[in-house]
C-alpha cells in the first residue's frame, strides 16, 4: 500500500455526465432560491439546455476521447456513448412531455404537493398557496445522470451507485401523479420496496464475486474468471444475483410484478420516460456485465438468461391479452419487449449489441410518444386509461388515434415502422448465433401481442365513441415531442441505415 | 437488363400519390374522391400497359425492367424491382382489377368517409405492385406484411356487421404466417452469400444447404403462403373476411392478395428451395386435392352468397397449388394462367353478387329466387360469371383448369383424376346457386331496377376479359411459358417424356 494517489480522470470523456449532474445541482438551487412563480420558467430551459448540452458534448467531444478512466470505474467506449446518446435524446423528448402544462401554472401531470397526504388540509393549503412540483426537473436530471453512468460503469460498485442514482429519483417521481394520488403513492412504495430488494441482491452478488475474484472491476473479474478454479460456488451465485438486480430493472419475468402497478400509478409522462430510458440504461449495463465481466462463464449464465427471456416473452404476451387498462397493457407489452431484448444479450455477438441498441432506441421513441398521447385522453378531467374509454377515438380525435395506432403497429413490428426494423436487427443475430428456438418463440409472442395491439386499433376505429371522453389540446411541447416521435418511428422504419451504421460502429466494448 | 426509366417504381408510386391526394381532399370535396381515385387507377393502368410493351419476351435475363438500389446495406437489403412473365401478368391483372373495383364501389360509401375508403384502395394498389415486382426477399416481405394494414382497415372500417371479428381474424392469421416466415427470411439470409445484396432473389438461387435447413426454411415460407393462398386447413379466415368486406374489397382481397401466396410458392418456395419443394410435394398435393374437394363441398352447403364464392376460391386455389407443385411445364403454365383467370372470374362473381345484394339487401341465398324475371341482365351476367367459375369450355377458366389437369395427370395419375372431380362439384355449386337465386317464380316484392349504366360497364369489361382470355389465351401463354421454364430449371425437374398434351408444345 503506497501513499494516496489522486485518480486521473479524463474529464473530456465524462463531460456529458458532468453537464447533466451540474444542471441537476443548479436545478436544486433553483428550487431553493427562485420564487415559486418563476420556478417552472427557470427549470424547463435549464433542464433542456443541460440535456442538449450533454448530447452536444457527447457528439462533438467524447467520441474522440474514449477510454477507461477514473481508475477503471468509468469506461467510455462505443457502447457507452451510444447508450448515453440514446438516453439523452429520449430524455429530451420525455422532458418535453413532462413539462406539458395545459392551462395550469405548473406541469399538468404532477401533484402540487407531493409530500402531503392526499385529500388532507395540508394539501389544500399547499394548492391554495400555489405550490408546484418543479423538483421533477432536477430529479429527472439526476435519474438521467444515473442512467448515463449505469452502462459506463467499469466496476460493480460504480454500477451499484449508478443504479441507486437512477432509481431513487424514479421512486419519487412515480408517486407524484396529480390525479389518483393514492394509486400513485402505492405504486411508488411498491417500486421502492421491490427496488430496494433487487439492489440488495445486486450488491450481495457483487460481494460474492469479490470473494471469488478479489475485485469488483469488470476487466479484472473477466481475467480472474478464466483462472480461478474451485470457486464456482461463489462465482456462479454471485453472477446470478447480480443478474437478478439487473433483470429487475428491465422488468423480466419473474422479477416483473412491479411493472404493471408502477406503469399504471406513475404520471403518464414519467411512465414513458421510465419505460424507455431505464430499459436503455439497464440493458446497457447488463450488456457490459455479461460481455465484459462474465464472458468466460457464458456456459453458466447463457441457459439461465435464455430461459428468463423465453418466460418473459411468453408471460408478458399472454398476460397482456387480459388487460383492460391501456397503461397496464403497455406495461405487459414492455415486459414482452424486455424478453425480446434479452435475446440481444443471450446471442453474445457484436452484431446483437448493435441490434440491441437499435431496438432500444426504436422502442423508447415509440413508448414515450405513446404515453404522451395517453396523457391527453381525458374523461371529466382525469386520464381515461380504461380501454373502453378509448372506443371510437378514431372518429372523435383522428390525429391522436392515427398516431397512437401507428405506435401500436410499430410495437407489433409491422414493416415500414421502426418496430419491424428493430425486430430484424435484433433477431437476425440471434438466429445466426444459435437462438433459433428463442426467435421462433419470440415470433409467436409477437403474434399474440399483435392481437392485443390490434384490439386497441379495433376499439379506436371500428367502435362507436362513448360520451364524455375528450382529447385535451396540448401546447407545442407535447406537439413537438409527438411529432418528432412519430417522424422518427417512420424514419427508422424506412431509412434505418444511419442509426444502424452508428450502432454497428459503436458495438465493441473496451475491456 | 436494366431499363432507363423506372417503370415499376412509377407504377407503384402513382397510386400512393393518388391515395394521399384523395385522403387530403377537403371535406366539401369528398364526393369527388371516387373520381380522383378512378382517374389515378386508370392512369396507372395505362402506364402499366406501356411498361408491358417494354417487356421483351425471349430475353435471357430472368427479370426485366429491373431497378436495383441499395436500401439497408447493413441487412443486405436492396430496393430491387423486376418482373418476369409471371409477375408482369399478375401486376397487369391487379392494375385492371383496381379501377374496375373502384368503379363498382362507386356508391359503397357516402360522405367524408369515402375519402378514407378510396385512399385505402389506392394505397393497396401500391403494395400489390410492390409485392409482385420485388426481387429482393426482404423487400417482398415488407410489402407482404405492410399490405395487410390497408386491407385490415378496409374490412374493419367499411365492412358488414361482423367486420371487427373478420378484420382481426384476417390480420392475426396473416401476421402469424408472416412472422413465422420472418424467421425463415432471416435464416435464408444466413445461408446465402450475405453482403450488401444478400437478399436479392438472384443471389439466393442454387444455394447449398443441409437438407434439414432447407426443409425448415421451406416450411417457414410455405406456411405463410399457405395461409395467404389460402389452403385447407388454414383457410378459415377467408370466408369471414370475404363475406364481411365490401364486394370491391373482397375482389382485391381474394382476386389479388391471395395470389401473393401462390406467387410466393413459385418465386420463393420452388426457386430457392427446390429440393425441399420436391420433398414436400406429396403432402402439398394431398392438401391441394383436399382443398379442391372439401372447399367445393362446403361451398355447396353455404347459405351466404359471399361465403359461397369465397369457398369456391379456396377450391380454385387448390387447383393452382396443384398445378404449381405437379412441377410439369404444362401444369405450371396452367397454374399461372389460372391465377390470372381466377382474378377476373372471382371479381365478376363477387361484384355481380354485390350488385344483387345491393338490390336484395341480404347475403342469404334463401332470400332470393326468380330474380331473372326481375333483373334479366343481372341474371345473365351472373350466369356468365358462374360458367366461367365452373370452367365451361370457351370461358377463360377452362383453358387453365384443363392445362393444370393434363399437366398433373401426366405425372400424378390419381391426383389428376381426383382433381377432375372438382369440375363436377364446381358445376354443382354454381348451378345450384344460380337456380336458387335466379330461377323460380317471380318474387313478390317491389320492383327492382336492373343493372344501371355504371354496373353494365363493370360487367361488360369483366365479361369481355373473360371471353378474350377464353378464346385467345395465346398472348398470356406466351408471356408465362418462358418464365415457367426458368422456374422449372431452378427446380431442376424434367417433364415426363410422353406427355400427350397437345395444348402445350414446348416441353423441352
Amino acid at each position: 500500500m503506497g501513499e494516496f494517489v489522486a485518480t486521473k480522470i479524463n474529464y473530456a470523456a465524462v463531460l456529458p455526465m458532468l453537464i447533466v449532474f451540474a444542471a441537476a445541482m443548479i436545478g436544486v438551487l433553483v428550487e431553493a432560491f427562485v420564487p415559486r412563480a418563476s420556478r417552472y420558467v427557470a427549470q424547463l430551459p435549464l433542464t433542456l439546455i443541460g440535456l442538449a448540452g450533454a448530447l452536444a458534448a457527447l457528439l462533438l467531444n467524447s467520441r474522440d476521447n474514449q477510454g477507461i478512466t477514473a481508475a477503471g470505474a468509468v469506461v467510455v467506449d462505443g457502447p457507452t456513448l451510444m447508450f448515453q446518446g440514446i438516453v439523452l435524446a429520449l430524455s429530451i423528448l420525455a422532458v418535453l412531455v413532462m413539462a406539458e402544462r395545459l392551462d395550469r401554472e405548473g406541469a399538468d401531470a404532477f401533484t402540487q404537493s407531493g409530500a402531503s397526504v392526499p385529500g388532507s388540509p395540508l394539501e389544500a393549503q399547499a394548492e391554495r398557496l400555489g405550490a408546484t412540483t418543479t423538483e421533477v426537473f432536477p430529479l429527472t436530471l439526476f435519474a438521467v445522470g444515473g442512467m448515463m453512468l449505469f452502462p459506463a460503469s467499469g466496476n460493480l460498485l460504480t454500477m451499484f451507485v449508478a443504479l441507486e442514482v437512477l432509481s431513487l429519483p424514479l421512486y419519487i417521481m412515480t408517486g407524484l401523479a396529480r390525479r389518483r394520488r393514492l394509486l400513485s403513492q402505492e405504486a411508488a412504495l411498491k417500486y421502492f420496496l421491490l427496488g430496494a430488494f433487487s439492489s440488495a441482491f445486486f450488491i450481495f452478488g457483487a460481494a460474492l464475486i469479490y470473494g471469488a475474484t478479489t475485485s469488483t472491476d469488470l476487466s479484472v473479474i473477466a481475467k480472474a474468471v478464466g483462472q480461478v478454479t474451485g470457486l464456482d460456488s461463489l462465482l456462479v451465485p454471485g453472477i446470478l444475483l447480480v443478474a437478478v438486480g439487473l433483470l429487475f430493472k428491465v422488468g423480466a419475468v419473474p422479477f416483473h410484478s412491479w411493472t404493471p402497478d408502477v406503469y399504471q400509478g406513475a404520471p403518464s409522462p414519467v411512465t414513458g420516460f421510465m419505460a424507455a430510458c431505464t430499459k436503455i440504461a439497464a440493458f446497457g449495463a447488463m450488456a457490459r456485465v455479461f460481455y465484459v465481466g462474465f464472458e468466460a462463464l457464458r456456459w453458466n449464465w447463457q441457459p439461465v438468461l435464455a430461459v428468463v427471456a423465453a418466460l418473459t416473452m411468453v408471460v408478458g404476451a399472454v398476460l397482456s391479452i387480459t388487460q383492460k387498462d391501456v397503461k397496464r397493457l403497455l406495461a405487459y407489452s414492455s415486459i414482452t419487449h424486455a424478453g425480446f431484448l434479452l435475446l440481444g444479450i443471450v446471442a453474445m455477438d457484436r452484431t446483437s449489441i448493435a441490434g440491441l441498441m437499435f431496438y432500444l432506441a426504436a422502442y423508447g421513441i415509440s413508448t414515450i410518444t405513446a404515453f404522451a398521447l395517453i396523457a391527453l385522453v381525458r374523461q371529466s378531467g382525469a386520464e381515461a386509461t380504461h380501454l373502453s374509454q378509448w372506443a371510437g377515438l378514431g372518429r372523435t380525435s383522428p390525429v391522436v388515434a392515427a398516431v397512437f395506432a401507428f405506435m401500436m403497429l410499430s410495437f407489433a413490428g409491422i414493416p415500414l415502422t421502426s418496430g419491424f426494423t428493430a425486430k430484424f436487427a435484433l433477431f437476425a443475430p440471434a438466429v445466426a448465433h444459435g437462438g433459433v428456438w428463442l426467435v421462433v418463440l419470440a415470433m409467436l409472442a409477437s403474434a399474440v401481442t399483435a392481437f392485443v395491439y390490434v384490439r386497441v386499433i379495433v376499439l379506436m376505429y371500428f367502435s362507436d365513441p362513448i360520451d364524455g371522453v375528450s382529447v385535451v389540446n396540448p401546447s407545442y411541447l407535447t406537439y413537438a415531442a409527438v411529432a418528432v416521435g412519430a417522424a422518427l418511428t417512420l424514419m427508422l422504419g424506412v431509412l434505418p441505415s444511419p442509426l444502424l451504421d452508428a450502432a454497428k460502429s459503436a458495438s465493441i466494448f473496451l475491456r | 437488363m436494366s431499363s432507363s426509366f423506372p417503370w415499376l417504381t412509377t407504377i407503384g408510386l402513382l397510386p400512393l400519390i393518388g391515395a394521399i391526394v384523395v385522403a387530403a381532399l377537403p371535406k366539401a370535396a369528398a364526393a369527388s374522391a371516387r373520381m380522383v381515385a378512378l382517374v389515378f387507377s386508370l392512369v396507372t393502368l395505362v402506364l402499366g400497359i406501356a411498361a408491358a410493351t417494354q417487356y421483351k419476351s425471349g430475353s435471357t435475363a430472368q427479370f426485366q425492367l429491373t431497378e436495383t438500389h441499395s436500401w439497408i446495406p447493413q441487412f443486405g437489403v436492396s430496393y430491387a424491382l423486376g418482373v418476369d412473365g409471371i409477375s408482369l401478368s399478375l401486376i397487369l391483372m391487379s392494375l385492371v382489377l383496381v379501377p374496375i373495383s373502384i368503379f363498382a364501389a362507386w356508391k359503397d360509401v357516402d360522405g367524408p368517409r369515402a375519402r378514407g375508403y378510396f385512399a385505402l384502395m389506392l394505397s393497396l394498389e401500391t403494395f400489390m405492385v410492390g409485392v409482385f415486382a420485388a426481387t429482393d426477399v426482404f423487400l417482398f416481405y415488407v410489402f407482404f406484411e405492410a399490405m395487410l394494414i390497408p386491407v385490415y382497415f378496409l374490412i374493419g372500417s367499411f365492412g358488414g356487421p361482423r367486420r371487427q371479428y373478420a378484420a382481426v381474424k384476417f390480420l392475426i392469421f396473416s401476421l402469424l404466417g408472416g412472422l413465422i416466415m420472418l424467421v425463415a427470411v432471416i435464416g435464408l439470409f444466413q445461408q446465402g452469400p450475405g453482403g450488401d445484396q444478400g437478399f436479392l432473389v438472384t443471389n439466393l438461387h442454387g444455394l447449398r444447404m443441409s437438407a434439414t435447413t432447407e426443409r425448415l426454411l421451406f416450411l417457414g415460407f410455405f406456411f405463410a403462403f399457405a395461409v395467404k393462398a389460402p389452403m385447407v386447413p388454414v383457410h378459415t379466415w377467408l370466408p369471414d373476411a370475404a363475406a364481411e368486406s365490401r364486394p370491391a374489397t373482397a375482389v382485391l382481397l381474394v382476386g389479388v392478395l391471395d395470389k401473393v401466396g401462390t406467387y410466393g410458392m413459385i418465386r420463393f418456395c420452388l426457386e430457392i428451395f427446390p429440393n425441399a419443394s420436391k420433398w414436400a410435394t406429396p403432402v402439398v398435393i394431398t392438401l391441394a386435392l383436399i382443398s379442391i374437394v372439401y372447399a367445393a363441398l362446403v361451398a355447396i352447403g353455404q347459405s351466404d352468397m359471399m361465403r359461397l364464392i369465397a369457398y369456391t376460391s379456396v377450391s380454385h386455389f387448390g387447383f393452382i397449388v396443384l398445378g404449381i407443385f405437379a412441377m410439369t411445364s404444362t401444369s405450371q403454365v396452367g397454374a399461372n394462367l389460372y391465377m390470372i383467370n381466377h382474378g377476373f372470374t372471382t371479381a365478376a362473381l363477387f361484384l355481380f353478387a354485390g350488385f344483387l345484394i345491393a338490390r336484395g339487401g341480404s347475403r342469404k341465398i334463401e332470400d332470393y329466387g326468380g330474380w331473372q324475371r326481375v333483373t334479366p341482365v343481372l341474371a345473365g351476367v351472373f350466369l356468365i360469371a358462374g360458367l366461367s367459375g365452373l370452367a365451361l369450355p370457351g370461358m377463360n377458366s377452362f383453358v387453365s383448369e384443363f392445362l393444370v389437369m393434363i399437366g398433373t395427370f401426366s405425372k400424378y395419375k390419381v391426383a389428376g383424376v381426383i382433381a377432375a372431380t372438382g369440375v363436377i362439384w364446381a358445376a354443382l355449386y354454381i348451378l345450384l346457386l344460380y337456380k336458387r337465386v335466379m330461377t323460380g317464380p317471380k318474387p313478390e316484392r317491389a320492383a327492382v331496377a336492373d343493372l344501371g349504366p355504371r354496373e353494365k360497364v363493370v360487367a361488360g369489361a369483366l365479361i369481355a376479359i373473360m371471353v378474350v382470355l377464353g378464346f385467345f389465351p395465346k398472348p398470356a401463354l406466351d408471356l408465362l411459358r418462358p418464365a415457367v421454364k426458368t422456374t422449372l430449371q431452378h427446380v431442376g425437374v424434367q417433364d415426363p417424356a410422353p406427355t400427350g398434351a397437345a395444348v402445350d408444345g414446348s416441353h423441352n
